[in-house]
């Protein structure tokens, strides 16, 4: 089993090289006449003004929370799929509350307006 | 029981098997893939919109991709000012690297499975979404407002739809019991009274798809009239076309997962006795998989554009709700049924 | 030495260096992208236990929700410009006695823990497994987390809608 995931990880190391192997290749080969103009931020061709890293709205991370939220919840539902059928009803049920709980704080997020975006 | 007890000292040849084969593979779908794909998209829009397309280099413009990729080799690489030169460089072979790592579980034919992990459709879920970290980055070592911008606004697409998507693999796993590719693919088709369900699934999926890998309806991200080119703006060629491997790549990944959940994999109708069981298997699983492509694409030139409000809307108070409510249906009908 | 040992240097470089750079990095964003390489080396250390379950666990919610989650939070505060903080304080001294103490008790339980080898086989950590352990025996505290993620969610919404 430990083997699968060393294919993952020799599978990770080849595409990561793959993948850079182009960029070496430009670097190598493509030409370089920088000037200054040319580094310039494109901003449809005004000369950029502010900061690029203003400050962003929590809405962002309203939805990021959210997500990480309901991808914890996602994963027991995981394991659960693969032994339903051999648990049965019971675990139906379990799993019944559980996704209902989270029903009633996704519910609650609707109606706070956390889900909207702008 | 681990790596060393089971190989002893024959490792080292064990791994250079695994690198030939991960070249091997790599070459062939995820550069012939999203290559291909590039000219298919074209050729498609083309079509659909009464012209021709790319027709002159090679026979029927078939050599365009790769004259375009071989010309980007030879553009100047230019680096913003006071851009974050190493996250610059490493966020798009990172998101490359995600599509590529997808293909891990993907069986192609009856035993062309690089590995059948034991956790194969959450291994899925797992390494797309790792394409995340790298448009965010990507988008903030730009050191450009609109692309951090169009980077932060792909990543809360990107992560709101990732659970819808995941909600389909997991209807999927409680229907046969398994997360394994493989043995999804032997348990099709599926029981008649799981149909409705399975068909939710279906439709959630490939919506939910569409919006991972940033395709239009909802590529808003990188909308090129609102955003130039998103978080894509500042990046010159190689960059870029990493990039564009991966987002095609993760097109083709996600079409490839649809055929082995939803479309029966490598399994077809009729076989044609003299390609024996595994040449048959590849070309039903290449027909039905470049079939979904296609609708994808159709898909793509066909609508026009979500808003992000819409677009993050459709999410999460209609897919995943909808999404949950199918799954317990689904388990409840497996529990009963059993 | 066996390719299992190899690998496991391999991922604790990589854990412990990556967490170095997280710590140490005067740049925040570069900090935080260093957690992925921290918590992929994680990921692979749970392979050497054959707990592919988990594996696949944290990077799903570690390096895909979580660092996402962190960079989000930096980029929304000034941090966003990538500040080289120094933090100066008269609380250096203390700090550096707790840590202190916490390397000699480190030490200490190192070297008087009796080590052995694995007491026997380990126990499947499959999908099928864990779901089994958390559906029977431990059912309630599978019940409580999803109060505890209900929780969250909604001190989360209180919080930040009060920022608006």
């Amino acid at each position: 089993m430990p083997l699968d995931w060393a294919y993952v990880a020799v599978f990770a190391l080849v595409g990561a090289g793959m993948a850079a192997l182009p960029l070496g290749l430009v670097w190598l080969l493509a030409p370089r006449s920088q000037y200054p103009q040319k580094r310039i931020a494109y901003e449809s061709g005004i000369i950029p003004f502010g900061e690029a890293w203003s400050q962003f709205h929590v809405r962002y991370y309203l939805f990021g929370l959210a997500f990480l939220l309901f991808d914890i919840e996602v994963i027991y539902i995981y394991p659960w799929a693969v032994v339903l059928r051999e648990l049965g009803g019971f675990a139906f049920v379990e799993m019944l509350i559980f996704l209902g709980v989270l029903g009633v704080g996704l519910a609650y997020a609707w109606k706070k307006g956390a889900l909207e975006w702008a | 029981m681990g790596l060393g007890g089971f190989l002893g000292s024959v490792w080292q040849v064990e791994l250079v098997r695994m690198v030939v084969l991960a070249a091997v593979v790599f070459t062939f779908l995820a550069v012939g893939g999203p290559l291909f794909l590039v000219l298919a998209e074209r050729k498609i829009s083309a079509w659909i919109q009464a012209r021709v397309g790319p027709k002159h280099v090679g026979p029927h413009g078939l050599l365009q991709t790769v004259a375009d990729t071989l010309k980007l080799l030879y553009k100047e690489n230019i680096v913003p000012h006071r851009a974050d030169v190493v996250l610059f460089s490493v966020a798009p072979v990172l998101v490359a690297v995600a599509a590529l790592l997808d293909w891990v579980v993907i069986p192609f034919a009856p035993g062309w499975v690089v590995r059948d992990l034991n956790v194969g459709i959450l291994y899925f879920a797992a390494v797309s979404s790792l394409t995340v970290i790298g448009i965010v980055t990507g988008g903030w070592a730009s050191n450009n407002k609109y692309s951090l911008l169009g980077g932060l606004r792909s990543a809360a697409q990107m992560v709101s739809y990732e659970l819808p998507l995941a909600f389909s693999l997991l209807l999927v796993a409680t229907v046969t019991g398994t997360l394994s590719t493989v043995r999804i693919v032997e348990a099709q088709p599926y029981p008649a009274y799981l149909y409705p369900s399975v068909g939710v699934a279906a439709v959630v999926f490939l919506v939910a798809a569409t919006a991972e890998t940033n395709r239009i309806p909802f590529d808003l991200p990188e909308a090129e009239a609102e955003l130039v080119a998103g978080y894509f703006s500042e990046y010159t060629p190689m960059r870029f076309a990493l990039f564009q491997l991966g987002e095609y790549g993760s097109l083709l990944a996600s079409s490839a997962l649809f055929t082995t959940l939803f479309l029966g994999g490598w399994k077809g109708p009729f076989s044609l006795p003299w390609l024996g069981p595994v040449g048959n298997g590849l070309v039903w699983f290449l027909l039905k998989t470049y079939a979904v492509v296609f609708f994808l694409m159709w898909v793509r030139w066909t609508y026009p554009r979500f808003r992000i409000d819409q677009l993050l809307g459709l999410s999460w108070k209609v897919l995943l709700p909808v999404s949950m409510v199918n799954l317990l249906v689904a388990g409840g009908l497996v529990v009963i049924v059993r | 030495m066996n390719a299992e040992a190899l690998a496991f240097y391999a991922l604790a470089a990589m854990v412990l260096v990556g967490g170095a750079l997280v710590v140490y990095s005067r740049n925040l964003v570069h900090a935080a992208v260093s957690l992925v390489p921290t918590l992929l080396g994680v990921a692979g250390l749970y392979v050497l236990l054959h707990a592919e379950f988990v594996t696949a666990i944290q990077i799903l919610i570690y390096v895909g929700a979580i660092t996402v989650l962190i960079l989000f939070v930096i980029l929304l505060t000034e941090g966003a410009t990538g500040l080289r903080v120094r933090q100066r304080n008269e609380q250096v001294p203390l700090a550096l006695g707790v840590c202190g103490a916490l390397v000699v008790l480190l030490w200490v339980v190192l070297l008087r823990v009796p080590w052995g080898p694995a007491a026997g086989p380990l126990p499947p950590y499959n999908p099928g497994a864990v779901g089994r352990s958390f559906l029977m025996p431990y059912v309630l505290a599978f019940e409580v987390t999803s109060l505890v993620i209900l929780a969250s969610l909604v001190g989360a919404i209180v919080i930040a809608r009060r920022e608006e």
